[in-house]
């Protein structure tokens, strides 16, 4: 057996999970309504973001702020049409990217001293910055209006409105496959365990030659790429762009989704994120205005009750899997 | 020279009405290590009680000038009964799990309380002015002033003193520098630590009441007023030095004087301001100008 053959089978577990999610999702817009893809579009973006909140949590860090790498991916892709004119959906992708990741470069050089408390409300801090800059300079920003965004080319092919959402739809689908699969790669790498082991205790992974502060940048700066990324994809997928992005609220949801699905595997954050979406739209119909009072309570709920997440719920299911997929590779 | 008086005294009341709202949350943290988020939404709960309380009053037809008194009332009944709630029934509960816990506790009790505020005093801006209007104006350097705001420096002076006396001067301060040092120690020689706390936190719970029934009557209400002041809090406690009472007041100082400057000279740099002062001192000293270096254990 040589070694490709090998790292494949070791990677086993995870590829054939990434493509039965890929294959269940890919399917999904067949058997449900319209509005369906578009609540599973917006899940799929914001999921993208959570995965950056899971891999600061595994280094023990909570954010209250991420909201401003969401709406920098989102602003960028807004400036990105109405400025300077581009129309192509990868070149935007690529601009929020760069937004999100450029500036989490910056933040994250002040951030990365910070732990526990000055982490979370810092970032909170500076996502209110970026908010207060959006309302306050509508000349530019449009103010609370926002922006609009048209529907982009994608790789040069101008999807028919027909069918927009569902292009929409695969669109986001293929690049949360793409970061998914990443973060899983990440959870394994010797920096994600520097991560998980950081939580644990810092000084000692200091003592054993690890640059902490090194491990948390780079993390912090992943975080952004992540957030800017699910910043455009969200923008696409609602077609504007508004400050609300980048104000607290955002982050929380953010925040929330991640405890909610919890942080034992990467694949937590989509569960998390798709049954927040739906719940929400079910939420908002019944009760508008206490919203936030439900979503404070059962975070409250899991953090007392369910540490894990929603995720732990599924320990059986999953330990059976990964000896299934071993047992029948041998 | 008229320029610097106006913000100079403009600075003195900003800076009082942030050492009301922070000195709570300094304390807080000082005593039971955790960074109350929800401390925001106890300010604007002591507004709208004040608020509401005083509404109610005036409709009885009594003299309006026990209208202050009605407002203390207000912030202490809902600071004792809300601080107690929240400390006996969650706080309680993750004392000893990890940081980011107890920062998610508090903030899930921060989402629920700015929505059971909307439920109960709906989401329209509230008034309660008269105890603003009834102290009259007065002029100084030129400029009109509602004499109501020279209230507020007297109010903090005044909850600063008691703070430091119950600290320094008590028995009761005695004990709670003694649960903030070694919990275990205590325990032993026969304090009541679940209790100092749940009084500990009662006491930063009325701090912030008080502080919102006391502003109360010189804005309107209106939903979401419990955020703004969290992260300004913070500010001004990370500038401090968490858990330092002294910290807090030189914070105050400096983002209130600060942020006056800035309102007169650069008004579009009004927000701004607070988060540079923050960034400048927390670059040379992270822990904050009075903060003590938190020893890292192995």
């Amino acid at each position: 057996m040589n070694l490709l053959q090998k790292r494949l089978l070791s990677q086993s577990p995870i590829l054939l999970a990434m493509a039965g999610v890929l294959i269940i999702f890919a399917l999904l817009p067949f058997f449900i309504p319209r509005w369906g893809i578009f609540l599973l579009t917006v899940a799929w973006a914001k999921a993208i973001l959570v995965l950056g909140i899971v891999f600061l949590l595994w280094g023990g860090l909570v954010s209250f702020g991420h909201g401003l790498y969401f709406a920098a991916g989102a602003y960028a892709a807004g400036f990105g049409v109405r400025v300077l004119g581009i129309h192509e959906g990868l070149v935007l992708v690529a601009l929020g990217i760069a937004a999100g990741g450029g500036l989490a470069c910056l933040v994250g050089l002040l951030l990365a001293r910070y732990r526990g408390i000055f982490f979370a409300l810092l970032n909170m801090a500076f996502s209110m910055v970026l908010y207060a800059i959006l309302l306050k300079f509508y000349r530019v920003t449009g103010g609370t209006d926002g922006i609009s965004i048209s529907p982009p080319t994608l790789a040069g092919f101008m999807p028919p409105p027909e069918a927009l959402r569902l292009v929409h739809y695969y669109f986001t689908l293929g690049l949360g496959i793409l970061s998914l699969y990443g973060a899983n790669r990440f959870s394994v790498s010797p920096l994600g365990y520097t991560l998980k082991a950081i939580r644990n205790n810092e000084v000692r992974v200091e003592y054993m030659g690890a640059s902490v502060r090194k491990a948390i940048y780079i993390t912090y700066i992943l975080s952004g790429i992540l957030g800017g990324l699910s910043g455009v994809l969200t923008a696409f997928a609602i077609g504007h762009v508004v400050p609300e992005y980048s104000y607290w609220t955002q982050s929380a949801e953010f925040v929330f989704v991640a405890i909610l699905g919890g942080t034992g595997s990467t694949f937590a954050p989509l569960a998390g994120s798709i049954v927040f979406e739906f719940v929400r739209n079910y939420a908002f119909k019944l009760s508008p205005y206490t919203w936030q009072l439900s979503l404070g309570t059962v975070l409250l709920l899991i953090i007392l009750f369910l540490p894990g997440g929603l995720w732990s719920l599924s320990k059986p299911f999953s330990r059976r899997w990964t000896k299934w997929t071993l047992h029948s590779n041998r | 020279m008229k320029i610097l008086t106006i913000i100079f005294v403009d600075g003195i009341v900003f800076a009082s009405w942030l050492f009301l709202v922070s000195v709570g949350l300094t304390f807080i943290y000082g005593v039971l290590r955790i960074l109350n988020v929800a401390h925001g939404s106890l300010y604007a709960l002591g507004g709208y009680m004040g608020a509401s309380m005083v509404l109610y009053y005036l409709q009885t037809g009594a003299t309006p000038y026990l209208t202050y008194f009605v407002l203390l009332g207000a912030a202490l009944f809902i600071g004792i009964v809300a601080g107690s709630l929240i400390e006996t029934i969650f706080l309680r509960r993750v004392y000893h799990r990890e940081e980011e816990v107890q920062l998610l506790l508090t903030f899930s009790l921060f989402l629920i309380l700015e929505d059971v505020i909307k439920l109960v005093w709906g989401v329209s801006p509230y008034f309660a002015d008269k105890p603003y209007a009834l102290l009259g104006q007065m002029r100084l350097g030129g400029i009109i002033y509602a004499q109501y705001v020279f209230l507020l420096p007297g109010i903090a002076l005044a909850s600063g003193a008691i703070i430091w006396g119950i600290i320094n001067r008590t028995r009761f301060g005695k004990i709670i520098i003694s649960v903030t040092t070694d919990r275990e120690i205590c325990t032993s020689l026969g304090v009541n630590v679940p209790r100092v706390r749940t009084f500990a936190f009662i006491i930063g719970a009325i701090l912030a009441t008080l502080g919102g029934a006391f502003t109360a009557p010189m804005t309107a209400l209106v939903p979401g007023i419990g955020v703004e002041v969290i992260v300004l809090a913070f500010a001004v406690v990370a500038i401090g030095g968490m858990g330092s009472v002294g910290g807090a007041v030189l914070g105050s100082l400096l983002v209130g004087l600060a942020r006056a400057a800035a309102i007169h000279l650069f008004p579009e740099l009004d927000l701004f301001t607070i988060y540079l002062v923050m960034s400048l001192v927390l670059l040379f000293r992270p822990q904050g100008l009075f903060g003590e270096v938190e020893v890292r254990r192995i």
